[in-house]
């Protein structure tokens, strides 16, 4: 009975080994399926911090002394999006733009002008108002843009009012900007289901606003930030108090991100750059071609050390980190962690103490052993007696990590929670996995053997 | 089996040179926190060709940047630490640098003053809030008494052990930083921390030993226990302690500049937690029990 629970476990062991250990490295596996026909597995690739794939780290600090308690948040929000919008132009991969407090942090990750991104990041929003162009005006646009097509810079150069040509066809643009605009928030109208956009100007902004609106009734006029169209209202009668509204078919979000723009874009808060962190990416590579290389020594170094030290027991202790680790790099993918150089130091020191749990057993059970008792007997005394030790062990270390996570900043938060996890599985491994293994000899009690387990 | 008890006289000697040593250190040369806790700005260029330190400093006269570190790295990297500069001047130092031969930017760090502080307070609430948590931990892990040792002693004597941990190598890091420009900076504080976390169980493991031979073999004389169970345990704490230090002697040697100085603090760390747990934690149980005993006699 017991001994076909133990298959069970073994073959539980074997297929978790095997699936971890082709979800880290699944190239061998996925030549093999290319030739079958088979499924593939997808190949996902780790999560790679700023440290080790070359970025730059950028926080900034928000002006909200000019801003009431109340709007700061939206404020922020509205920073945000605008800065969201300006570093997507750079062609950065998944960048980051996080909102904490007063603070906005902004990652980009294999960014290669830094300084450049800085420039870009630093201008203030730009709100502005656009009116139609005449109909003979657009003509005319259009047909400089057709005349410049598929020419050379200096060929443009030499067409008669050939700057013509870069203006927008549709749009002019006019007085009214974001300096004009007091604030703007969502509403509701009685006959309209959806929400509408409230603008409210200040005084000057209203005049202008009143002049623009009267000149253009029943036409359009664009709403642009940061040169790009946001909505195209079309006037319905002049309007002279300051107030305006765009109506349209918002949802409820929609017009809340567009009031949040509109705000962003009226109030220019000042942001001030107040720390920064950034690496090339070369030096980003060979970070991680060394830390690469540490792990992969420091790995081998321990294997040698077990099979030489406990010989058998070594060696299943052996098989029994490759799982570990193939385990821990698995959640690494899955979860996904962020592995940075803090990281990859948590990782392997916690490596480093899977073994202990390992060689508390072993030292155990040698000492039953060398008592006289039988095999099995000593295994189930041996890990009986190390479970205190390994537990109490373990749990100095994950409390100091929990502390670390929750209370730490960056380095000390990347650190802790792969010292925490890789602890969790270490332990896992030494006690499912090493045992289980060292119970499949439990039948061979051939005492000419014996002294390879002591 | 080995006479730990015997030379007691011969740890004490050495622990207290080792205090003393680390605590004229840290005097001496003081510490030298990293820009995470001051703010500065700490930029890596590689050149193409390195020119000396002189060089560099001559070319950064102008912008009045105070003190100046300038460290080499790699084959044609430089370090250069300098206080707390903004975008503008380090476009500036980059663009006059680079007149005196070709240079790449690798890394550039900037903590502004407002950073610093908070970092500052962040990490004395880690440190203050792990210190808690492990007292905590003592106190729990000792609670059940034994006779004839006080579970209060366990505590003070692994208190006392494992500031002797942390003080031998915050010494080490002042030597370190006077002669290798090695910063007291977040990662350290991290390693210094997980030593705490690591080496509170080597003496726990001891003190567990020796509370179960107290209770296997009643009535034996306390120091031939105490000696029992430090025989026990240290073929344990030896082997154990190596197969972390196998590790971190592979980060500190391959892995990297960032990492580097992060494993020597936990190697030298775990080293004399090791030995403390092994020479200091035990011997201080039984010479107090020695001095209880004397004062009852008086």
């Amino acid at each position: 009975m017991r001994n076909k629970n133990l298959y069970y476990k073994l073959s539980f062991i074997i297929v978790l080994a095997i699936l971890c250990g082709n979800f880290v490295y699944p190239n061998y596996f996925n030549k093999f399926s290319d030739f079958l026909k088979l499924p593939r597995i997808p190949e996902t690739p780790f999560k790679l911090g700023l440290d080790l794939q070359g970025g730059s780290h950028l926080v900034y600090e928000a002006d909200l002394s000019q801003i009431e308690e109340q709007g700061q948040e939206e404020t922020m929000a509205g920073l945000r999006d605008i800065i969201e919008r300006r570093v997507n132009l750079f062609g950065v991969k998944e960048p980051i733009v996080q909102i904490q407090k007063e603070r906005l942090i902004v990652e980009l990750a294999g960014i290669k002008d830094v300084s450049e991104a800085i420039k870009m990041i630093g201008q203030t929003p730009y709100l502005e108002f656009k009116e139609q162009r005449s109909e003979e005006e657009t003509q005319k646009i259009l047909a400089k843009q057709k005349e410049i097509e598929g020419k050379t810079q200096e060929e443009i150069q030499q067409i008669p009012d050939w700057q013509l040509a870069f203006e927008d066809p549709y749009f002019m643009p006019t007085l009214l900007t974001g300096k004009y605009l007091k604030k703007a928030g969502v509403g509701f109208e009685q006959a309209v289901p959806n929400p509408i956009v409230l603008l409210e100007f200040n005084d000057e902004g209203a005049k202008i606003f009143g002049e623009l609106t009267s000149k253009n009734i029943g036409k359009p006029l664009a709403i642009y930030i940061d040169f790009q169209p946001i909505s195209t209202p079309v006037v319905q009668e002049e309007i002279s108090g300051g107030r305006a509204q765009i109506s349209g078919d918002f949802t409820l979000e929609e017009a809340k991100n567009l009031a949040r723009n509109l705000n962003a874009g009226a109030l220019p808060v000042p942001i001030k750059l107040i720390s920064q962190q950034s690496v090339g990416p070369s030096l980003g590579k060979i970070s991680l071609d060394e830390s690469l290389k540490a792990g992969i020594f420091g790995f081998l170094a321990i294997l040698l050390f077990l099979v030489i030290f406990y010989r058998i027991p070594g060696l299943f202790a052996s098989f029994s980190l490759l799982i570990y680790a193939s385990i821990i790099l698995s959640l690494f993918k899955l979860i996904p962690v962020v592995l940075t150089l803090a990281g990859i130091a948590g990782f392997l020191l916690s490596l480093g103490m899977a073994v202990d749990a390992n060689i508390l057993i072993f030292s155990r059970m040698r000492e039953e052993l060398k008592e006289g008792k039988t095999y099995l007997l000593s295994l189930e005394e041996g890990f009986r007696r190390a479970w205190p030790s390994i537990r109490d062990g373990n749990f100095t270390t994950i409390l100091v990590g929990l502390i670390l996570f929750y209370f730490g900043t960056g380095f000390v938060q990347g650190f802790a929670l792969t010292l925490v996890i890789g602890n969790l599985i270490g332990m896992f491994t030494a006690i499912f996995i090493t045992n289980n293994f060292l119970r499949c000899f439990a039948g061979d009690k051939s005492p000419k053997w014996l002294f390879l387990w002591r | 089996m080995i006479q730990f008890l015997k030379y007691l006289k011969a740890y004490y000697i050495l622990s207290g040179l080792l205090v003393i040593s680390a605590l004229a250190l840290i005097f001496v040369f003081g510490l030298k926190f990293g820009i995470d806790f001051v703010g500065g700005s700490i930029l890596e260029v590689n050149f193409a060709q390195r020119p000396e330190n002189q060089t560099i400093q001559e070319k950064l006269k102008e912008f009045n940047l105070g003190e100046i570190t300038i460290q080499p790295t790699g084959d044609k990297g430089v370090i250069i630490r300098v206080r707390e500069i903004d975008q503008d001047t380090h476009q500036k130092i980059l663009s006059k640098i680079s007149e005196i031969s070709e240079t790449k930017e690798e890394r550039f760090e900037n903590i502004g003053p407002i950073i610093g502080k908070e970092l500052r307070q962040k990490t004395i609430i880690l440190i203050i809030v792990s210190l808690i948590a492990l007292l905590c931990y003592i106190a729990i892990a000792f609670k059940k008494v034994s006779f004839p040792v006080s579970s209060l002693q366990y505590g003070v004597s692994s208190i006392i052990t494992l500031s002797f941990d942390i003080l031998i190598t915050v010494g080490l890091l002042a030597f370190l930083g006077e002669f290798y420009n090695v910063q007291f900076n977040i990662p350290i504080i991290t390693a210094l921390l997980t030593i705490l976390g690591y080496t509170i169980n080597d003496k726990v493991i001891v003190f567990d030993r020796i509370r179960e031979n107290l209770l296997k073999h009643r009535g034996a004389d306390f120091d031939s226990i105490v000696n029992q169970s430090l025989n026990e345990t240290i073929v344990r704490s030896l082997t154990t302690g190596s197969c972390t230090l196998l590790v971190l002697f592979s980060i500190f040697l391959f892995g990297g500049e960032t990492l580097k100085y992060f494993a020597l603090t936990l190697i030298v760390g775990i080293v004399i937690g090791t030995y403390s747990s092994l020479f200091l934690a035990a011997p201080l149980l039984v010479n107090w029990l020695k001095w209880k005993k004397m004062k009852l006699r008086r």
